[in-house]
């Protein structure tokens, strides 16, 4: 399967003498993503001396390089060396679900799209769980999650002023995305549609001090204040509780 | 309690910084790091310290603290600014000894904006994902993942006076940088037509108040967009220039947000990120195009200056400078910087490229 999307060759993009900017597609698309991730892996596994890092996002990777060490045509000519990258048979992607407390103070926009999409909340929560969504990128702050894979039913235009302060560890949509926040409060233009116990981002945690990364799937599974409050009490106490499964894809 | 530094008062931005953390922007977390590098090699080979070590960033105005239970040896370096120890004036770029009790004093940023002060041996504080760098934004690094604040103490590693004789920077390598901000465009300047271009390049920009250490917000004549003024989300480095929709610039730097949705009309060239530390609000400054070899040049320039940074530094005589080394220096108060170096190093570059 290939997209449209999809760039017969990659683009390079100069970011400055220390980075380079690789786009591999146009616009927020699956394959396209999949593709930077694929890259990512590829460029990653070569663990060329000389890169800082690499930063995959919905269709680029940013490589940022030492100058002194390794030059742009390098880094240019590996990539093409590498292309396509291959995609592993019978990759494996990692599955989590994630628990979220829909609408009142957990989701304080969640009335309001209801009555702009002239549904029931009940209706959104229904869809907005349904879902398969993918992580195509982590960014923007620690542990923040852009998902794509959002039922077009709910595609609605960013707030024209963005609040200064959401919650932590919110659960919003955007446009055509929505989000998963890490535990810190964040200016943001998306509708607040829950909270999720669940923290994206720990760093007293010392093994996976970020769950998430590029390419993994996530399910939502709504709940209701009790379990919340239980749940709450475990991510505080450093445990995991997201649910995690390793699915052949 | 441990011998420690503690802050009287915590002057307006002051953080503890060293060279960020690598490796994490896919996960969302900035880099973050000191402003100045240069700043920072240089105030640690002063006390003795490797020059990575952790140390305090000062921003225009500066902390006053003192130190408990050890005598120590401190040292700032980057901007100009007034410090003095019990009341008694002393200079930057120049280690001295802080005795326990004392209060050392830092003043208000004469030329600059940023300095770093170092302490021998460094602080006994534990990194947060591989560093002490600190980023308010994400409550991460320094002492409580924020700006120093009063009364805060932070532990020394090392409560003592180094045996080294004392230092200070030649006065020929302080100099502040003078000079259009050199660029490279890309990685969005498509986004932009040749009058966006034109604008960008031929117009005078101003640093305005609302710059910290995320971003260089400037003002000046707008710079117009070719098409849409979005772009989907992709990485950002220390030095990318983004244009929003009102046409104003601004220079992302070392705590910048990871990723970001506006086009880059072009990116700083590593060499002169240290300049931009500098850039006091109200400054005006303008962008000059120049060749990726050239700069990759410079940039190999400033490694070398970082890794002999101990070439620029002389030992100080009975607290003062040798008459040697008078005759042999300009005096010329103000910024150690990059440039200085490698201004030279430009002029065998050829004609910047427009």
């Amino acid at each position: 399967m290939t997209s449209d999307s999809l760039y017969a060759l990659p683009r390079f993009c100069r970011s400055g003498d220390a980075a380079l900017t690789i786009e591999v597609g146009d616009g927020i698309d699956a394959d396209v993503n999949a593709r930077v991730v694929d890259l990512d892996r590829a460029l990653t596994g070569r663990a060329l001396p000389g890169i800082v890092e690499i930063v995959p996002t919905y269709r680029t990777l940013l490589v940022c390089f030492d100058p002194t060490v390794l030059s742009r045509r390098t880094v240019e000519a590996e990539v093409m060396s590498l292309w396509p990258p291959v995609k592993p048979k019978g990759q494996i992607h990692r599955r989590w679900t994630v628990p979220v407390a829909y609408g009142g103070d957990n989701g304080m926009d969640l009335d309001w799209l209801a009555e702009r999409l002239d549904t029931t909340t009940d209706d959104i929560v229904a869809r907005h769980s349904a879902a398969e969504y993918r992580v195509y990128m982590i960014g923007f702050m620690p542990g923040f999650a852009y998902l794509g894979g959002l039922d077009p039913r709910l595609h609605v235009d960013r707030r024209p002023e963005p609040r200064l302060v959401t919650p932590p560890c919110s659960v919003s949509v955007g446009g055509q995305q929505a989000a998963i926040a890490p535990p810190l409060a964040a200016p943001s233009g998306w509708h607040m549609l829950g909270r999720t116990p669940v923290r994206s981002y720990d760093p007293r945690r010392t093994h996976e001090a970020f769950l998430f990364c590029a390419g993994d799937l996530i399910r939502f599974r709504p709940i209701g204040v009790a379990e919340f409050a239980a749940l709450e009490r475990a991510a505080d106490a450093g445990e995991i509780i997201a649910e995690k499964e390793e699915v052949e894809v | 309690m441990s011998a420690h530094l503690e802050i009287i008062e915590p002057g307006l931005a002051t953080t503890i910084q060293d060279l960020g953390r690598r490796g994490l922007q896919r996960f969302g977390i900035s880099a973050s790091g000191v402003m100045d590098p240069i700043a920072l090699a240089t105030a640690n080979a002063l006390v003795g310290n490797a020059t990575d070590t952790a140390a305090l960033e000062i921003t225009l105005a500066g902390p006053v603290l003192t130190s408990v239970g050890a005598d120590i040896r401190v040292a700032l370096a980057g901007a100009d600014f007034s410090i003095s120890i019990d009341g008694r004036p002393v200079t930057s770029h120049e280690s001295h000894d802080l005795m326990a009790g004392q209060r050392l004093a830092i003043g208000t940023a004469r030329d600059g904006a940023r300095s770093v002060l170092a302490v021998s041996g460094g602080f006994a504080i534990a990194p947060m994902l591989g560093s002490l760098s600190t980023h308010s934004r994400s409550q991460l690094g320094g002492l409580n993942g924020g700006p120093l604040r009063k009364s805060d103490r932070l532990p020394l590693a090392v409560p003592r006076l180094p045996a080294s004789p004392h230092l200070m920077v030649s006065p020929a390598h302080r100099r502040r940088a003078q000079g259009p901000v050199r660029v490279l465009l890309g990685p969005q300047d498509d986004a932009f037509g040749a009058e966006g271009l034109a604008t960008f390049f031929g117009s005078e920009y101003a640093v305005t108040a609302l710059s910290d250490r995320m971003g260089c917000r400037l003002e000046g004549p707008r710079i117009q967009h070719a098409g849409a003024v979005g772009i989907v989300s992709d990485g950002t480095v220390f030095g990318s220039i983004q244009i929003p929709g009102n046409g104003q610039p601004i220079i992302l730097l070392a705590d910048r947000q990871t990723t970001g949705g506006y086009p880059k009309i072009a990116t700083v060239i590593s060499a002169d990120l240290p300049r931009l530390a500098q850039l006091r609000p109200g400054e005006h400054l303008r962008f000059q195009a120049i060749e990726e070899d050239d700069a990759v040049k410079l940039a190999r320039a400033v490694r070398q200056q970082i890794d002999r940074i101990g070439d620029a530094l002389i030992e100080v005589h009975g607290g003062g400078l040798t008459s040697e080394h008078l005759l042999a220096s300009n005096l010329i108060s103000g910024v150690i910087s990059a440039l200085e170096w490698i201004q030279a190093d430009a002029a065998t570059c050829g004609p910047p490229a427009t």
